[in-house]
């Protein structure tokens, strides 16, 4: 032993029997991962069921979740503004717990968490009850900036305006932008001590401002930044002594490598109350520390089991404190705590293994749920006894969605991870700026009205030419459009230069970004909504014959349309092209204006359960679309408007292209378990079969639900029977029983798909 | 009318003008229904039987469905080739009856086969089986044959029909060695007679080319098409089976050393 450098001695027992040699000099998990993960191409027949321990726990949970149901919130930590050590150590029950931490200091009390917006939590604290300390009120809004103040002080009133009609919509101003994923593996891989000496030898690389390549703000800013995440890592080591663990090292066992990973992650979300707190790609970096510990005999796979259990089950009660205008664009109390799983490596061998199992696997031992957010990476390729795993978990589920890896790999690479519902980033190496989205059908609304809010009449677009015709021509309206969607892009980006802005000003994601390469790729992440509504009206413009309604003032307020149009969803290349050009033509337009630090412009077609809020906001449409009905989900054709079964339906949406949409093009479907076949194995082969049909035609995402109309209608009626019912929408997954009435009612009219 | 009594094969044989249309009632992607996996189905209008659990009235009348030019129909599932390779699923002609309509459905069978290389399957209720020529029934894959009923009198009570073409039919396709999924509607009170079941299943069983055997529980659930066509549906008050009684209809084909789902 003593002919071993004194570092590689330090880290003999927690390295020993691991393979390779880059991942050790320098920080690189990818590496570590194809050194030495056990490709795993088998069947479920090894999986292990839960414990008694792991069912009391639970329990102990989902006791509580009625009156967390009925009352919004469970308790709220109301008087400390969270930090990383805010909080006293929390436990769900002490002798229990194989992997300890909570976000505050009892299971499902929520944390305020003030650096987004005072007002948010004031809002929030009114809402549920809690006394709004004064105290906190005057540090926040007299002495302490929030990143909620800094974007209003910097909005534009043309901003605002675009904002308030809901044409720009959603937008984190207020509320934590998140979609910004740690590389949490590493403080299992490195421990902290070692992250630290990292980040201080970049922020050292940066003392000299002549020898830097970057403008001056932009080296000062890093500097501080860094500082900042030095600062995290320090109180996260902090955070995980108060569990009692030294996790200044690596972890030496798998126990500890979840442990670790997982201490990492909650110092994320006890900061952060960001839209999305995703988890990243950690299965299969787990797996190789359990298989290491059941290798050497000290693990049984009961034991890794209910270590991923116990894990899985802390992800699932990640909870934030959000007001009631958020719960009504993103329902269902969402977290997205997505886990990125399988795949394929660069080296054509699956990254599927037993781990990769075994988190699905927590859907049966814990019963189903929609956190954390289950995303397998789907190929082709993939072995054939995982896919039918996958495909039997989502029959027996709907918990489960899905991603082409192969439109990701060839991109991102093969240590990408989804962050929120679509968006891919290599862990570690890149973020987002999350931008929410535009609504493209009150656009082109305003392309006919001059720019008039057809709700409200005032003016918000371009003023300036109106169509006065009684029957649309379609030039016309296309040639308006173009001048719309110009402004809107223009506007748009501007908007969301001045959040990042702020955000990074007021609300820096210290220990996320800790936990990040130095010098990462940005991405501004744009997005639409209303594609399919925009989509139709133009095809009903052109290939029907639109007439128009107007009131008094001689706005627009309703249309008739005479004749048929080739609907989205058809797999008519008519009517797709119209689709796919919007995507392009947005697209095109959000690239012309410059971004703030540089980032690299991206859209998605996503609503998430958005797709109501924009269909109230939004008027009569020309595709005969009534005011205030929902918009369909994410890049979704109209319910009931695709008469030609799923699949048809999900080839239109395989035509929208990936390289104008890369932060994610979303897909939901809902399917009776008739309509996959007459045998649970025939089910399980022919799901399989349709995720490989739509991934071999160039298919984004797909969530899969399977599912009966009555068990809907009957949890809406008792949802105290079916408390886990989960269900996917739009990127994710939701308790049913969770959902507004108004959602509920939204799935249940959406196109089921079975047979007759 | 339609000319309902089946042709002689040598007949049907002599017409070697492929018609470019036919009468189409709709297509669909589906998975899991009509044959194995997910396969573009082609459903042609025009039915010779009125069964009474009919769940597409719809398609009984030739003249009801849409004027359709065979390039038309192998065009659209030309979209989905890619999808359907690796879903492991094909193509299906179904109606309707789709062999009142012999050339047309010969026609989108064999381009379906060799154009765009799919797997493919016949959904028939072999009444009209004579009209198939052996070189039709070269381009399909698998039949899906709906049998109904082995009791003579049952099946003219279903169908309106006589049976003996149906099980000429099954026995030619068994010559053939032609592989067969068999399908069989239990309704109670009305198929599901131990000794019905039994004769299909001894039927099934002898012929050596049945893969299997779909025992499908009858469902009320095209009702709603019979009132929108004016025209009554009888079994109104006829329940669908029970669990007990699939499983023990299944149990008779699994006896007969069948594979019953």
């Amino acid at each position: 032993m003593t002919a071993i450098p004194a570092e590689t001695t330090e880290n003999g027992e927690a390295w020993e029997g691991f393979k390779g040699g880059l991942w050790r000099d320098a920080i690189d998990v990818r590496d570590f991962i194809q050194q030495n993960y056990t490709p795993y191409g088998g069947g479920d027949e090894f999986l292990a069921g839960p414990t008694p321990r792991t069912t009391a726990v639970w329990k102990v949970i989902t006791d509580t979740f009625p009156r967390e149901r009925e009352k919004g919130v469970l308790d709220v930590a109301y008087d400390i503004p969270s930090t990383i050590t805010a909080h006293a150590p929390g436990y769900i029950d002490r002798e229990k717990d194989l992997i300890v931490g909570l976000q505050t200091d009892a299971p499902l009390k929520r944390a305020i968490m003030p650096y987004g917006g005072w007002r948010m939590v004031a809002g929030a604290l009114e809402t549920y009850g809690y006394p709004v300390s004064e105290e906190l009120e005057k540090v926040f809004t007299e002495y302490r900036k929030t990143h909620n103040a800094g974007v209003f002080d910097a909005y534009t009133p043309e901003i605002r305006a675009a904002r308030k009609a809901g044409v720009i919509t959603g937008l984190p101003d207020a509320y934590g932008r998140g979609r910004i994923i740690g590389d949490y593996r590493r403080v299992s891989l490195y421990g902290v001590d070692r992250l630290i000496a990292v980040k201080k030898e970049e922020k050292e690389e940066l003392n000299s401002l002549s020898a830097s390549p970057r403008p001056l703000e932009e080296t000062i800013r890093l500097r501080e930044e860094l500082s900042e995440q030095i600062r995290a890592l320090a109180e996260l080591k902090a955070m995980a002594a108060s569990y009692g663990h030294d996790i200044s090292a690596p972890a030496r066992t798998g126990r500890e490598a979840v442990q670790w990973l997982y201490f990492a992650y909650l110092a994320a979300v006890k900061e952060q109350n960001g839209a999305a707190m995703s988890l990243g790609r950690t299965s299969t970096f787990i797996d190789v520390y359990l298989q290491r510990d059941i290798e050497a005999g000290v693990l049984t796979e009961e034991q890794a089991q209910e270590l991923v259990d116990d894990f899985i089950i802390k992800l699932r009660i990640v909870r934030f404190l959000r007001t009631p205008e958020y719960d009504e664009l993103f329902s269902g109390d969402p977290t997205w705590v997505t886990e990125s799983i399988g795949g394929m490596g660069e080296d054509g061998r699956p990254l599927v293994t037993r781990t990769s199992f075994r988190y699905l696997q927590t859907l049966y031992n814990l019963g189903p749920a929609p956190e954390p957010n289950m995303t397998v990476f789907w190929s082709p390729r993939l072995p054939r006894g995982f896919k039918e795993f996958c495909a039997r978990v989502s029959i027996d589920t709907s918990s489960v969605q899905y991603e082409s890896d192969e439109l990701m790999r060839p991109r991102f690479g093969d240590d990408t991870a989804i962050a929120c519902c679509v968006s891919a980033m290599p862990v570690g190496k890149q973020m987002q700026y999350f931008g929410a989205r535009v609504n493209l059908a009150k656009t082109l609304l305003y392309a006919i009205n001059g720019g008039r809010d057809e709700k409200s009449g005032e003016q918000v677009g371009p003023a300036g030419g109106a169509i006065t015709a009684d029957v649309l021509d379609y030039d016309e309206v296309m040639a308006k459009f173009d001048a719309q969607m110009e402004w809107l892009a223009d506007t748009y980006v501007h908007a969301l230069n001045v959040i990042h802005y702020m955000h990074d000003k007021y609300a820096y994601e210290r220990i996320e970004m800790a936990l990040h390469d130095r010098d990462v790729r940005r991405t501004m992440a744009c997005g639409i909504a209303g594609l399919s509504v925009a989509a139709d009206s133009l095809s009903a413009i052109k290939y029907a014959r639109v007439g128009v309604v107007r009131d008094g003032t001689g706005l627009a307020v309703d249309y008739t349309v005479e004749g048929e149009y080739p609907a989205y969803g058809n797999n008519d290349d008519r009517v797709d092209g119209i689709a796919v050009w919007l995507v392009e033509e947005f697209m095109r337009k959000v690239r012309r204006h410059p971004t703030y630090r540089g980032a690299e412009h991206t859209q998605s077609v996503l609503t998430i359960t958005s797709n109501v809020v924009y269909g109230k906001k939004t008027g009569n449409t020309p595709d005969g679309r009534r005011a205030g009905e929902p918009f369909s989900p994410g890049a979704n054709p109209m319910n009931g408007r695709d008469t030609h079964g799923y699949v048809t339906s999900a080839l239109s949406v395989a035509k929208l292209p990936y390289e104008d949409a890369e932060d994610g093009i979303s897909l939901t479907n809902t399917v009776t378990p008739d309509g996959l076949g007459r045998t649970p194995e025939e089910r399980i082969r022919n799901l399989a079969g349709v995720l490989d049909g739509y991934t071999a035609g160039d298919g984004f995402h797909m969530n899969v639900n399977v599912l009966r109309r009555e068990v809907l209608r009957d949890a809406m009626e008792h949802p105290e029977n079916h408390p886990q019912l989960t269900i996917r929408v739009s990127g994710y997954a939701v308790n049913f029983v969770r959902l507004t009435r108004d959602q509920q009612l939204d799935v249940l009219n959406r196109t089921f798909h079975g047979s007759l | 009318m339609t000319i309902l009594l089946p042709l002689p094969t040598t007949l049907a044989a002599a017409a070697t003008h492929r018609p470019s249309e036919g009468s189409v009632h709709s297509w669909d992607l589906s998975t899991g229904v009509d044959g194995p996996g997910t396969r573009f189905v082609t459903f042609l209008s025009g039915c010779p039987l009125t069964c009474l659990y009919c769940h597409n009235p719809d398609t009984w009348r030739m003249r009801a469905g849409k004027r359709t030019r065979a390039d038309d129909v192998i065009a659209e599932a030309h979209k989905y080739t890619r999808f359907i390779a690796a879903a492991d699923g094909g193509a299906t002609v179904s109606g309707g009856e789709p062999l009142l309509q012999p050339v047309f459905t010969g026609e989108l069978l064999h381009r379906m086969k060799h154009e765009l290389g799919l797997h493919t399957a016949l959904d028939t209720s072999g009444f009209l089986g004579a009209r198939a020529t052996d070189a039709l029934l070269r381009d399909v894959d698998l039949v899906l044959l709906d049998i109904k009923s082995w009791d003579h009198e049952t099946y003219r009570k279903v169908t309106g029909r006589p049976l003996r073409p149906t099980l000429d039919f099954a026995r030619r396709l068994a010559g053939l060695g032609k592989e067969v999924h068999l399908r069989f509607v239990l309704v109670p009170g009305l198929t599901d007679a131990g000794e019905n079941v039994e004769g299909v299943a001894a039927f099934a069983a002898g012929l050596g080319n049945v893969s299997r055997v779909d025992v499908l529980p009858f469902h009320k659930l095209g009702e709603g098409k019979w009132q929108a066509l004016g025209k009554e549906f009888t079994l109104h008050d006829t329940p669908s089976p029970t669990a007990e009684q699939i499983e023990r209809a299944r149990a008779v084909f699994e006896q007969r050393g069948l594979t019953a789902v």
